[in-house]
């Protein structure tokens, strides 16, 4: 069910979700994007590098930021405009993994395109990894 | 870091067919459950020609185009101090399986802050008749270390 333009108020809460994450989510996206960044998968380079653990790909967590939205809005189409900062690395633990939470509220609305932006709480570890996140979707 | 990178367009890259597959599985890495990025059964019946890309599926486009800044001879960027600071997406429409895309990267800035420098890499993606699909921008941080006296020469 597409959410409705005229029916949203800003504050808002749309979408949460969390996405727990193992080395295992950072192997299946590096293979899909390309991005064989070793500090991805091999914990003797990421130590080498002086980070403080293997840390998921930023494209990752952006990636799966937006899929609350995209479940909401219906169809992935409907995002029109999509951006995030990279602010703090989520570092994932060979054993626990990493818990990454979104949540996804309205932040304004434009009524002449009707296309809402929507901003992204992104938190792991009670610290936010992703700053000015926000997509703005088209709707009917 | 090379000031004249600034303004530099790289020759455009491609084509890249959108294959079905790569689709399906880049939304499953992304955690996607939406039937239109998973089922093609699904997507045609919503009216779409294949599976739709998940939002930030341009990546795969863009970083080939970034690969490709950071090899030319002349950036004097050292690879290790590179951080992706900032990505965004804006869609004219969105990618579908079967697309035939080309991209071409502009670099838009390049600028100093706090010490590091920040590289802003602005790609078009175009489909095969030339009308625009995407723009992918990056800003890429440079980052000051002890040597990066060294590392700008």
């Amino acid at each position: 069910m597409t959410p409705e333009f005229d029916t949203l108020r800003p504050g808002d809460v749309v979408a949460e979700r969390e996405f727990p994450l193992t080395r295992e989510s950072l192997v299946r996206y590096a293979g899909a994007s390309g991005d064989f960044n070793p500090i991805h998968y091999r914990d003797d380079v990421a130590a080498r590098m002086g980070l403080p653990g293997v840390l998921a790909q930023g494209m990752l967590t952006m990636g799966l930021a937006v899929q609350p939205v995209v479940d909401w809005a219906g169809d992935p189409a409907r995002i029109v405009d999509y951006g995030v900062r990279f602010t703090r690395p989520v570092v994932v633990d060979p054993e626990a993994g990493a818990l990454v939470a979104v949540t996804a509220t309205v932040g304004a609305l434009d009524p002449e395109s009707r296309v809402a932006r929507i901003d992204l709480a992104v938190t792991c570890a009670g610290s936010r990894v992703l700053g000015k996140a926000q997509a703005f979707v088209r709707l009917p | 870091m090379n000031p004249e990178l600034a303004g530099r367009v790289l020759p455009p890259r491609g084509p890249y067919l959108v294959g079905r597959e790569k689709v399906r599985e880049f939304s499953r890495a992304v955690f996607a459950t939406d039937p239109l990025s998973l089922e093609p059964g699904a997507a045609r019946a919503a009216g779409y020609a294949d599976v739709v890309a998940a939002p930030t599926f341009a990546i795969v486009i863009q970083q080939s185009c970034l690969d490709a800044l950071l090899a030319e001879p002349d950036t004097g960027i050292d690879l290790a101090r590179v951080l992706h600071g900032e990505q965004r997406f804006h869609y004219a429409r969105p990618v579908v399986a079967g697309d035939l895309l080309t991209a071409r990267l502009t670099v838009t800035t390049v600028r100093a802050l706090a010490g590091n420098t920040m590289l802003t890499a602005e790609t078009r993606i175009d489909d095969e008749r030339g009308a625009e699909v995407a723009t992918a921008t990056s800003v890429l941080v440079v980052q000051a270390g002890d040597d990066a006296g060294e590392a700008a020469r």
